[in-house]
């Protein structure tokens, strides 16, 4: 049969395809830059240290600290000046915080301030950074049907809630998310109509959701500048008194885990509120706006 | 945490819980919806393979085989790129519904259903073909005679491929959204609790997922078993 042989054909190539992803594979573990090998290496604790001459900061922090695109700034300034490695682990703050319970990493970066109160009065922090901060958004449909545009988050959630407008709610325990609840209370509403919908994911997924669904959502600075280019969505609560987001760093209590690095974490602390760090902070730019705006420079004025 | 992971998961089961039920029954008959479509589909093709001779046939049957490995994260891209308002198919409104889903899940389906099949209509023996044509069958009884004659192995396709689809998080994800009582299922909601931290319902969430998981492996391996006996 000709079938037969136009098979035997396609076998070369296609063992070697195989073999070649095999390869791939094979070689993956080798570089633990992934988030998911590290988040394997984090809650399994049998983090190896595979490269003993290079010192480890284990760095828990949530995903639009990671999406900002701030650290890929900030961190290899660090690992310059003191000769190691972060690996960054982004995760939710409510994950971040517990790997951080469980003694898996040696500082945490996460913007949650009531959690984060909590966490350091239970004692497993040493020591609390604030570094800087930004203003969460409003957006929405163009159009703005519940007329929410404003300066106030509270007065416009309300007007969402008093229309019942479609709402994208992160609703995974997330800093944002966290937030979001906070202003719902403050707004003396409870978001439990239909068109409330909770996408249980991270912030990048829920935008592309919102603006899809032509909802509304509140969403940090960061995500919103990298993704909204292509969006129907406008930003219609911007710089509100209320919608502040404060970042922070926590050393880990080292009594959590004797693999804890506190010496490299203080450093590490040290180094985000030193001056360096905060101009870097404060020059940082997405598409021409500025991010974030750091709490320890002088010279900076408060907004 | 395994430990209380699965106490919980106990608990979880025994109280009822309301979002892990409404997790579970949407996981099963979204797949099962899917693994219908895509079984009917995928049988006819794979047998259409096994036995027509035509042009590109040996082509097909290698693009079905490696479509078995494509990652369902890049099925839920290609199904967002479809179903989005921008997309060629966004003024349906799928995205974000359980049939979005279903459809991401027909496509992963679809070429372990039609491989399996190919093979398993492809293996039999010669005789089953020849006495099907000597008998002068017309083309639909000789098709449902070979279905017949492979009919363990088609359903060990079947039962893989639903596995398959029960357990695959990336599309369920991407064009499902993992929103709350809507197009949540036990995957997506186990990597939301894992995202927040709540390690224990993770664990939980998969232990739901695997004893259904496991029960669908259980019956694959009592159907091989007899698929093995009687030939030898």
């Amino acid at each position: 049969m000709p079938t037969e042989r136009d098979f035997s054909s396609w076998t070369m190539p296609t063992v070697l395809l195989l073999s070649l992803g095999m390869l791939a594979i094979g070689c993956a573990p080798g570089q633990p830059t992934g988030q998911e090998s590290d988040a394997n290496d984090t809650t399994t604790g049998s983090s190896a240290d595979s490269v003993p001459e290079e010192a480890v900061l284990k760095v828990a922090s949530t995903t639009s600290t990671r999406d900002s695109g701030l650290l890929d700034v900030l961190l290899p300034e660090f690992e310059k000046a003191n000769n190691c490695r972060v690996d960054l682990i982004a995760v939710g703050t409510g994950a971040a915080l517990k790997l951080a319970e469980a003694g898996d990493v040696d500082a945490v970066l996460v913007h949650a301030r009531s959690a984060e109160n909590r966490f350091m009065d239970a004692g497993h922090g040493i020591r609390h950074e604030p570094i800087m901060h930004n203003f969460f958004i409003i957006a929405g449909p163009a159009a703005d049907p519940a007329q929410a545009s404003g300066t106030d988050a509270v007065s416009a959630l309300q007007k969402i809630a008093a229309g019942k407008h479609r709402f994208v709610s992160r609703g995974d325990d997330s800093g944002t998310h966290k937030c979001e609840q906070s202003l719902w209370q403050k707004a003396e509403s409870r978001p439990d109509w239909d068109d409330y919908i909770e996408s249980g994911q991270g912030m990048g997924p829920t935008l592309i959701m919102a603006d899809e669904m032509n909802a509304y959502v509140l969403t940090d600075e960061g995500t919103w500048l990298k993704q909204s280019e292509n969006f129907q969505l406008v930003p219609l609560v911007r710089g509100a008194h209320d919608l502040k987001n404060p970042y922070a760093v926590i050393v880990v209590n080292p009594a959590k885990s004797s693999a804890i690095n506190a010496d490299l974490a203080n450093q590490f602390a040290d180094f985000l509120i030193s001056r360096r760090a905060q101009q870097l902070i404060a020059n940082y730019e997405i598409n021409g706006h500025r991010l974030f705006h750091p709490d320890r420079l002088q010279r900076e004025t408060p907004e | 945490m395994i430990r209380e992971g699965i106490l919980e998961a106990l608990q979880l089961l025994l109280r009822l819980d309301a979002s892990v039920i409404d997790a579970a029954t949407r996981s099963l008959w979204v797949s099962i919806v899917a693994v219908v479509t895509a079984g009917a589909v995928g049988i006819s093709v794979g047998l259409l393979l096994a036995r027509k001779r035509f042009p590109g046939r040996s082509v097909l049957v290698l693009l079905f085989r490696v479509g078995m490995s494509v990652p369902t994260v890049l099925i839920g891209l290609l199904c967002y790129g479809l179903l989005s308002r921008r997309g060629t198919l966004g003024e349906l409104e799928l995205l974000y519904t359980p049939t979005a889903i279903i459809l991401g899940e027909f496509f992963l389906a679809l070429p372990i259903v039609a491989t399996l099949t190919h093979g398993a209509i492809s293996r039999l023996d010669q005789r089953v073909f020849e006495t099907a044509r000597t008998l002068g069958a017309g083309t639909i009884q000789r098709a449902m005679t070979y279905l017949r004659e492979a009919r363990l192995a088609i359903m060990l396709a079947v039962l893989t491929a639903f596995s398959r689809c029960f357990t695959e998080l990336g599309i369920a994800m991407m064009v499902g959204g993992n929103i709350t009582g809507r197009t949540r299922t036990l995957t997506t909601a186990t990597a939301l609790e894992t995202a927040r931290g709540e390690f224990a319902s993770g664990v939980a969430m998969s232990v739901i997922l695997l004893s259904i998981a496991m029960l669908v492996t259980l019956a694959i391996a009592l159907l091989s078993r007899e698929a093995v006996e009687p030939v030898s």
